[in-house]
């Protein structure tokens, strides 16, 4: 028996690449229908009245496929990095994210690549056996620009 | 003419619009989460993971799209709303469960007219969203953008929206 707790082998600087989605007319308008919807997110035509001048995916809809993302590949990325598995009840629920930012649009048929950036950990003093992994996460478009970031944490097994 | 559209004018400091109500069905947690958060304990009842948290809980994502959802029906479709270029802060503070009713406030801390455009307002907003029990379960911090009423008379009369 020679592997740590995958807690310890965590290193700020890691970085996890998740993925790309390209967001596809009918699934920007599908979440949007649902969740979010105002003139810009549902047609060309409300869009064009609007600053963003063309149909665009909601924020929230962009920041959930980081989560798809996430789940899909984050812990074989994370696998990948240690260099050994995580079982699969490592990861708890998450306390919040943080800095936020919709940098730039999602417009249809843009193809955004996700990464998350370790940047601390910490165990929990109240809770043994339990600590906190922290992360930078952003998502880039074909055209190299950023168009959403946040802080993330999450709660992780120490032991 | 912009008839009943709220603009930046609508949102000064203090003023508190409601929020919901909505109830989430363990159908709509699984459904988002199938999609988005497929963990065990937001898409299965029966694993371990969900007895570990007290059963099904939405995902945090679902929870902030229901808070996006409340705010349109409460005042976003019916504003000048140019976006948001981001949020502070997102706390999920307690679970959202199946069967329970949300609702809440948008409170604006402060609006002024942006300094790159002062055709549209930075308004900032505190978003408290609770369950059906009083309990707090999200709260958020950000900002969203709003044409003032003179950008969006402007908007409406380049668009051939005349009355």
């Amino acid at each position: 028996m020679s592997e740590k707790a995958i807690f310890e082998l965590l290193e700020p600087g890691l970085v996890q690449n998740l993925g790309s989605h390209t967001f596809g007319r009918e699934e920007i308008i599908e979440f949007a229908r649902k969740f979010d919807p105002q003139p810009f997110h549902l047609s060309d035509e409300g869009a064009k009245k609007s600053h963003f001048g063309a149909l665009c995916a909601s924020g929230w809809h962009t920041l959930s496929v980081w989560m798809r993302l996430n789940i899909d590949n984050g812990r074989k990325e994370l696998e990948r990095l240690c260099g050994q598995p995580i079982p699969a009840d490592t990861f708890g629920p998450s306390p919040g994210v943080r800095n936020l930012k919709w940098s730039s649009p999602v417009y249809v048929g843009d193809t955004i690549t996700y990464t998350s950036t370790l940047t601390g950990k910490r165990k929990n003093p109240k809770r043994p056996g339990w600590g906190m992994m922290m992360s930078h996460s952003q998502g880039i478009n074909q055209n190299g620009i950023v168009v959403c970031a946040m802080d993330g944490a999450v709660t992780i097994r120490t032991q | 003419m912009t008839g009943d559209l709220l603009t930046f004018e609508d949102f000064p400091a203090g003023k508190e619009y409601p929020l919901g109500p909505v109830t989430v069905e363990a159908q709509d947690i699984i459904d988002f989460a199938t999609e988005f958060d497929p963990q065990p304990f937001h898409v299965d009842p029966g694993s371990q993971q969900a007895a570990q948290v007290g059963g099904l809980i939405a995902s945090g994502w679902h929870s902030c799209a229901l808070l996006m959802r409340m705010m349109c029906d409460s005042y976003l479709l019916r504003s000048a709303s140019d976006g948001s270029s981001g949020l502070d802060e997102v706390r999920w503070l307690k679970p959202v469960r199946p069967g329970d009713t949300l609702s809440g406030t948008s409170t604006v801390v402060s609006s002024r007219l942006s300094k790159s455009n002062p055709k549209r307002g930075i308004i900032i907003f505190h978003y408290e969203v609770r369950n059906q029990h009083g309990d707090v379960v999200m709260e958020v911090s950000g900002s969203g953008m709003v044409a003032t009423a003179a950008a969006a008379q402007e908007r409406a009369a380049a668009a051939g929206d005349r009355p």
